[in-house]
């Protein structure tokens, strides 16, 4: 019973990660209908910014300021990343067929990939601890402070997403964009403009995911945005793709089997657990967990 | 019958060229092994682009799974020729050497493609009923399912890579499958049931309103693909003698899909283009390796950009040149996904 709490808390910890990279996944899909292959990358550059700016801050003894700090950068960072890789690559492309559209992103995604390996170098780099670090155990279950980090953080930013997108009048906007393009735009919104919003705003979010991944799991390589890219995919999908809570709701269910899989099977069926639930949820409840059924118009 | 003559005299020519490459006639004619290999990795790649043009060009389905199809092929074939191959050759004993080497390798190619169109089977019921982008993602999926598998069956290796497979494949095998996938493809397009793929990929309600059995037809298509990728895969490990699951990752299905695109989509000759226009540059860039897939990636993103169809877009290479439009290749579609 130890052992399955001890699991869960780590799967939720993982799964919050999943959730975070997901809601970028989901908002852009609502506005684009795009999945935007690249955004596990700009993930993957958050977590490097945060090294980069967390060495820059070395010496200075690990505090909460100076994580939090990093952790802003580094979401500022790649908020105008996502709005460069929108701007340059997919605007240009956006009036053409959807294929189109997919292709350009799994260019940028490659693109990124590559220069990041140049960039950066191919080799993995170890994550410098940002904050001072604790253990607590309740009831036989150990938390770490990191983990506890990760939890906390991740909700806090899901809850500000939500009162934006519910409470503010850009976040009235992006609605309306993801319901309908053509007639937000007769109505006198700024497409461009939102689009724009949107993409900046699911950037910062995997940032913080890249940030907060580093504090937990330190190694962090160029190519580690695929993978956690496409399982916080499957978690959008799950969760019903272009809804936000659904995003959360499938992050924390990825995150928490596949920590269930790697602790009770084995840890090879890590990355085909996630694929494996896709297509289940794919061939059952294609509009996901909390999605609802879009009818196919001619 | 004159299609019986033409495919023997390629036959032919291909026997000689392979005889002379490997300096059978003298050295002078021989080809570097170096430059041979690349020769007969681009032989692979053609098999592999023109198969997933198949689905992707003409079907307009857009599949990331190839690399898994390849894989199934390349490891059915190589445990075959390992386990029974010798076995098989002792059975043939009355034959020459190279028509026992040949009927194991064919045994061995025939067995990779056929479970390889089983899994494209069970991939293409479920997955071929999504639209455009989730199919992307799912078959993504199932490729590296495919792979995570195959790299827990430790008859087959598993992480350690399958080694000591026999080197049954040569330029003649490669480039007479190369041929065999082009005929195939070339064939299914311009039959009826070709009309149907590509009424599928301009609008697939439409289709479906004149009557079309879209699922239907998208898993036969999926099918032939997959086989024809599962005869690439055999090539490959009777070539190379050795494999990896690391060799038929997404990053694979990847390359496959830069070379169709980047020769257009739904074009024959294109993806025969974009195959050998991939390898040129890979080996020519050699010394810049770590240049090499960022130029590749901004040459899709540009060309995405720029011309959407890719450098010979539906049409094929003559066409292309005489500039006169097929029936077939109506100009790039942009309506090609209805929604």
């Amino acid at each position: 019973m130890t052992t399955f709490l001890q699991q869960l808390v780590n799967g939720l910890s993982l799964g919050s990660i999943y959730a975070l990279i997901a809601l970028g996944y989901t908002m852009v899909y609502g506005v684009l209908r795009l999945i935007n292959f690249a955004h596990g990358d700009v993930y993957m550059v958050g977590a490097y910014v945060g090294y980069y700016l967390s060495r820059k801050l070395r010496g200075a003894e690990p505090s909460i300021t100076g994580a939090i700090l990093v952790m802003l950068l580094s979401m500022a960072a790649c908020a105008v990343l996502g709005i460069l890789i929108e701007r340059l690559a997919y605007r240009p492309v956006r009036r053409e067929a959807r294929l189109t559209l997919l292709i350009t992103a799994i260019g940028v995604s490659l693109f990124i990939e590559n220069v990041a390996q140049l960039l950066f170098g191919a080799d993995p780099k170890f994550f410098p601890s940002l904050a001072p670090s604790a253990d607590f155990v309740v009831a036989g279950v150990r938390l770490t402070s990191e983990q506890l980090t990760v939890i906390a953080v991740s909700f806090l930013l899901m809850i500000l997403l939500r009162f934006f997108i519910l409470k503010t009048r850009t976040g009235k906007a992006m609605r309306a964009v993801s319901f309908s393009l053509d007639a937000s735009k007769l109505m006198g919104i700024s497409t461009d403009k939102i689009i724009a919003i949107t993409f900046a705003l699911g950037s910062a979010l995997a940032a913080a995911a890249g940030v907060l991944i580093g504090m937990q799991i330190p190694k962090i390589d160029p190519l580690m945005g695929i993978i956690y890219g496409l399982k916080a995919f499957v978690a959008a999908v799950l969760g019903g793709i272009g809804s936000i809570p659904g995003a959360v709701l499938g992050g924390l269910l990825i995150g928490v089997s596949e920590v269930m899989v790697v602790g009770y099977l084995s840890s090879t069926y890590r990355d085909a657990i996630a694929f494996g639930i896709l297509i289940l949820v794919l061939i059952l409840r294609p509009q996901g967990l909390l999605g609802r059924v879009q009818k196919e118009k001619v | 019958m004159r299609g019986l003559l033409v495919g023997l005299a390629i036959t032919g020519v291909l026997i000689l060229t392979n005889a002379a490459f490997t300096g059978a006639f003298g050295s002078g004619v021989a080809m570097p092994p170096y430059l041979l290999q690349v020769i007969c990795l681009a032989g692979i790649n053609i098999t592999l682009a023109v198969s997933l043009n198949l689905i992707n060009g003409f079907t307009g389905q857009f599949s990331l799974g190839h690399a898994g199809f390849m894989a199934i092929g390349a490891y059915a074939s190589a445990y075959f020729t390992v386990t029974f191959g010798d076995r098989m050759r002792a059975a043939f004993g009355v034959l020459p050497p190279f028509a026992r080497d040949g009927a194991v390798l064919l045994v061995g190619l025939a067995i990779g493609a056929f479970l390889a169109a089983i899994a494209g089977f069970l991939v293409g019921v479920p997955s071929l009923r999504l639209r455009g982008d989730y199919l992307a993602i799912v078959t993504l999926g199932f490729g590296e399912i495919i792979r995570v598998l195959i790299l827990n069956i430790d008859a087959v290796g598993g992480a350690r890579g399958f080694g000591g497979i026999p080197k049954l494949a040569n330029f003649f095998w490669i480039y007479l499958f190369a041929g065999v996938t082009i005929l195939v493809v070339h064939r299914i397009v311009h039959s009826s049931f070709g009309r149907t793929l590509v009424a599928i990929r301009e609008d697939e309600i439409a289709a479906e309103a004149m009557g079309v059995h879209t699922t239907r037809a998208k898993v036969i298509s999926f099918i032939v693909s997959s086989a024809l990728a599962g005869v690439a895969g055999g090539l490959f490990a009777h070539y190379l003698m050795y494999i990896h699951t690391n060799s038929f990752t997404f990053l694979r299905s990847f390359e496959i899909i830069i070379m169709i695109v980047i020769g257009g989509l739904g074009s024959i000759s294109g993806s025969i283009l974009g195959a050998v226009l991939f390898i040129t540059l890979t080996e020519g860039l050699r010394q810049f390796a770590q240049y090499r897939m960022v130029l590749f990636s901004l040459m899709l993103i540009l060309i995405m950009i720029v011309r959407p169809q890719g450098i010979l877009g539906h049409k094929e290479f003559v066409t292309f040149l005489t500039r006169r439009r097929r029936q077939l290749g109506t100009d790039q579609g942009t309506a090609a996904e209805g929604g």
